[in-house]
């Protein structure tokens, strides 16, 4: 019951976060000056090329550029009737890419649902290999388990992650036979979800995850380490001794819950940084996610394309913390039962 | 043959001299040993040894420790770990010091608790449950189904140790090993505690191990006294003939040092006529709205409650009661580090005939005054001194923020005040980790002193100290305010403590004063059952006079359970009624 008010409380925080984040990113897209079209038009006068001129004018008018900022940006969130009425992200409208020349929703389509798959995958990854490794150097700390482990961790926080993924295509390619860039073989492009298809993108999927996933790994690991030190020094950590427990049992059952706590709230943080991160490995990659798009996107001032890419980030970022935030009320009774009368 | 035999046991870390040389003693079925000694004198190692969990830098050089019972004989030095973890909690359980930190707080009580029976015997959850249930009851859980489904948070220290007993109880081990079980207590409860342990064992007959500083727990719990210093066993014997009559030196400075309540002849002649008062606490409520979360209304605390306090000049003023009595609040009132609720008045005086600074609503500029003329002591001179900077630049400090004197002034201010204090000038250049418990105490009064206040605010100043060392700060105190002419308003939850130093005690229960008298009226004559219950829960160094567990009890308990006389319930108290000249007792008419 506090639990479900709890989550619907952080629902409506979520959602005006959202709201929020979209006035900031709305704005600093259009800090700089001019926009695509303005561009566009200026450079089609230069050239000469006048015919160009009047589509991009029509352009303008139908995605209400000519319109004061405040006003493209009701427009754009549906908040405001536009030239279409009211047509806008809330109404499930995206925007139009210039750039592209195509609706922002056709082009993001496949790639939003491959940026979720690439992203959970790596984090998965991260907890997978950071929980054991980080219990373990922490139980055996000052140890060679303990160094090694840091070790490796280290070396996957400093290697650039083009640098690990040239690396990584090399030797999957040369030893395993593992395929180079892409998220899918390239005949499944296009092609409607079938076995062969899912195959092929697990297949794909190995590389990418293990180098987006390899830095974050490194880190929460070090950081559940730490975490764990400090439990492992507490006076409970006595008397479960005391009681006769066998030491990894007692790890598992006492400092570890306590230790976990940090862990599963890094999980919001790790989004955000994953997807901005993977972007510079998509490119590098070739994978299909909204990385590339949003590089293209910033460059050329495209801007719908652009800020639609944003509010995606954002709005997995907060499901994040959302998650993180209710597994922490589920996980620690001193949150749970804050309010309870003792 | 004993059901523990140490031998020559000895520890040491890294290459220095052994902490733990050469300790032997016995323990026999069923009876209770003491390991007496102060910080550093290796009694917490030495308890340790015995289940072998000791820190991981600690090396066992040599000794043994033989276990035997009937159903096991074997080494515990160089037993193998399974068979030490068959020991564990199973045939030999432990107690700590923190029940606040000593329970996992993400997991249920009767979880912690049913855990042991689960790691040790064969038993389904249901038979477990029955088994703990027993015991909460046993340990004195008012609702045991309800502690069961408890998180430690939820409960008061005491509650929590009782839980410890109740986890280390459950398996009807053969030897307790309770290292200072109610250090962290309150006398009643510690009392309360001791009286448990006492009957629990009385009942399963085991034995146990008590590692303790205080001769009084000593007293009521041993038959048989191992007194430790610096590593080495001082002296050892029978309780009645140790702390009858102690052989050894050390033991004797231990029971010079012990502070007691004293014997009193007669009351205190009537009050003095004192109206040169330097504090006047009139009427002072404070209440704290504690955020409930969400929208719901906050939560009303009142700490204190219509608190009236009146310091003379060059007097002390005690205030006494357990945690949650509400006198720290009334020391930061004082201080005016929390403004009262409206309606209650602060006036400090900072000389005779003065003009009174309203503490509860200075401007900027009084603050800045008042500062100077009240300063504090607190409890813990491990944290209350900054590790990062020099002794000289603590001390320095206070002058500083002032803008007192020039830096050359500054210094030699400090060095007289470390002086006053009896230390020497040549160690204000080091840091505060070259102090022990003691001098780093008193380095925080002279930090204290050097603004030359008039008004000191003694919170518990010696309660983290041993006791041969907070008997040295008590008497510094006392040579400080006689020579200085200080005022001090003395916080503390111990009576023993404060009988020497106070010309006035006011008790606090509950945020309000129950009881308040000068020291030699209020033990010769106590009439509120708090008051008696803190006399009473107080331990003595004497095996002839055990706690009166029935008095404590009577006393301790809730105040909607005290005698006709004195009940309330809530906000609702009788008045505070003047019994004789000079002794207030808050009790209806």
């Amino acid at each position: 019951m506090i639990l479900l008010r709890y989550a619907i409380g952080r629902f409506v925080t979520m959602l005006l976060t959202l709201w929020i984040v979209s006035i900031l990113v709305f704005v600093i897209i259009n800090l700089p000056p001019g926009d695509y079209l303005s561009n566009q038009i200026a450079e089609l006068r230069a050239t000469g090329q006048a015919e160009g001129v009047a589509k991009a004018e029509f352009l303008r008018r139908e995605y209400a550029l000519d319109r004061p900022l405040w006003e493209q940006y009701l427009i754009w969130t549906g908040f405001a009737p536009g030239p279409q009425g009211f047509y806008g992200l809330i109404q499930g409208n995206f925007g139009w890419s210039f750039e592209f020349d195509r609706p922002v929703a056709e082009i993001v389509g496949n790639a939003l649902w491959l940026t979720v798959l690439v992203n959970l995958a790596a984090v998965v990854f991260v907890y997978v290999v950071a929980l054991p490794l980080g219990v373990l150097a922490a139980a055996k700390s000052e140890t060679w388990v303990d160094y090694t482990a840091g070790f490796i961790g280290y070396l996957g926080l400093a290697t650039p992650n083009f640098l690990l993924a040239l690396i990584l295509f090399y030797y999957g390619h040369k030893y395993f036979d593992l395929p180079i860039g892409g998220l899918m073989a390239p005949h499944f492009e296009g092609q409607p979800m079938s076995w062969p298809k899912v195959k092929s993108i697990l297949v794909h999927l190995i590389v990418p995850t293990f180098v987006i996933g390899t830095s974050g790994a490194a880190a929460m690991m070090q950081r559940l380490r730490a975490n764990m030190l400090d439990e492992l020094s507490k006076p409970y950590v006595e008397t479960a001794i005391a009681k006769g427990m066998k030491p990894s049992k007692m790890l598992r059952k006492y400092p570890l819950r306590m230790a976990f706590n940090p862990f599963v709230a890094d999980l919001g943080n790790l989004l955000p940084a994953m997807v901005s991160g993977s972007v510079l490995v998509s490119v590098v990659l070739g994978l299909q996610t909204i990385g590339p798009y949003l590089l293209a996107a910033l460059k050329s001032q495209d801007q719908f394309l652009a800020a639609f890419v944003l509010m995606f980030v954002a709005l997995l970022t907060l499901i994040g913390t959302m998650i993180s935030d209710l597994l922490l009320v589920l996980l620690d009774p001193r949150i749970r039962t804050g309010g309870r009368e003792t | 043959m004993p059901l523990l035999n140490v031998t020559s046991l000895n520890i040491g870390f890294g290459t220095e001299a052994p902490v733990v040389d050469g300790v032997s003693f016995c323990v026999q079925k069923g009876e209770t040993l003491a390991l007496v000694g102060e910080s550093g004198s290796g009694k917490t190692l030495t308890c340790r040894a015995v289940l072998r969990i000791l820190p991981e830098a600690a090396q066992l050089r040599g000794g043994s420790i033989r276990y035997t019972s009937a159903d096991a004989d074997c080494d515990i030095l160089s037993a193998s770990q399974k068979t030490l973890r068959s020991l564990r909690g199973d045939r030999i359980s432990m107690i700590f010091q923190e029940p606040m930190r000593s329970l996992s707080p993400l997991h249920r009580l009767g979880n912690q608790v049913a855990e042991v029976l689960h790691l040790h015997r064969s038993i389904s959850g249901a038979q477990a449950k029955r088994q703990v249930l027993a015991q909460f009851e046993r340990v004195g859980f008012p609702d045991p189904e309800r502690a069961w489904n408890s998180y430690p948070f939820e409960m008061s220290g005491g509650m929590r140790q009782r839980a410890m007993i109740a986890m280390a109880m459950v398996s009807r081990p053969d030897l307790l090993i309770a290292d200072e079980p109610t250090t962290a207590l309150d006398v009643t409860t510690q009392a309360q505690v001791l009286g448990l342990i006492k009957e629990l064992q009385r009942e399963t007959g085991m034995a146990v191990i008590l590692v303790t500083h205080d001769l009084g727990v000593v007293a009521n719990m041993a038959d048989s006294v191992v007194v430790m210093n610096k590593g080495r066993v001082m002296e050892s014997g029978a309780a009645a003939d140790v702390l009858g009559a102690p052989e050894h030196g050390y033991t004797r400075k231990l029971f010079a040092a012990a502070p007691v309540i004293p014997e009193v002849a007669a009351p205190s002649d009537g009050p003095q006529a004192d109206d040169d008062l330097i504090l006047d606490i009139r009427n002072v409520t404070k209440s704290f709205a504690m955020r409930a979360g969400g929208w719901r209304k906050p939560l009303i605390v009142t700490a204190c409650r219509n608190v009236d306090l009146k310091l003379a000049r060059g007097k002390t003023l005690a205030v006494v009661g357990e945690s949650g009595s509400g006198k720290t609040t009334c020391a930061r009132v004082a201080l005016g580090a929390v403004t009262p609720d409206a309606g209650g008045e602060v006036l400090f005086r900072a000389h005779t005939g003065a003009p009174p600074i309203k503490v509860h609503d200075m401007s900027a500029a009084q603050r800045r005054a008042f500062q100077r003329d009240a300063q504090m002591v607190f409890q813990d001179p491990y944290s209350s001194l900054s590790p990062r900077m020099r002794v000289i630049s603590a001390l320095c400090e206070p002058m500083e923020i002032h803008s007192i004197g020039t830096r050359a002034e500054q210094r030699e201010k400090a060095a007289e005040m470390v002086r006053m204090v009896g230390l020497s000038p040549d160690m204000l250049p080091r840091f505060p980790h070259a102090f022990s418990g003691g001098q780093r105490q008193r380095l925080s009064i002279a930090r204290a002193l050097t603004l030359d206040p008039k008004l000191l605010v003694c919170d518990e100043p010696t309660s983290a100290l041993d006791v041969s060392v907070q008997d040295q700060i008590l008497t510094l105190l006392e040579e400080i305010r006689d020579r200085a002419g200080l005022s001090y308003l003395f916080i503390s939850h111990d009576l023993a403590v404060v009988a020497r130093i106070a010309d006035e005690v006011a008790v606090m229960r509950g945020g309000v004063i129950v009881e308040q008298a000068p020291p030699e009226t209020l033990f010769y004559n106590p009439q509120h059952p708090y008051t008696k219950a803190l006399i009473a829960a107080r331990p003595e160094p004497d095996i002839s006079r055990p706690i009166d567990l029935d008095l404590v009890s009577k006393g301790a308990g809730a105040p909607s359970s005290w005698p006709e006389m004195f009940r309330f319930e809530g906000a609702d108290a009788p008045a505070l009624r003047e019994m004789t000249p000079g002794h207030m007792v808050r009790c209806h008419a």
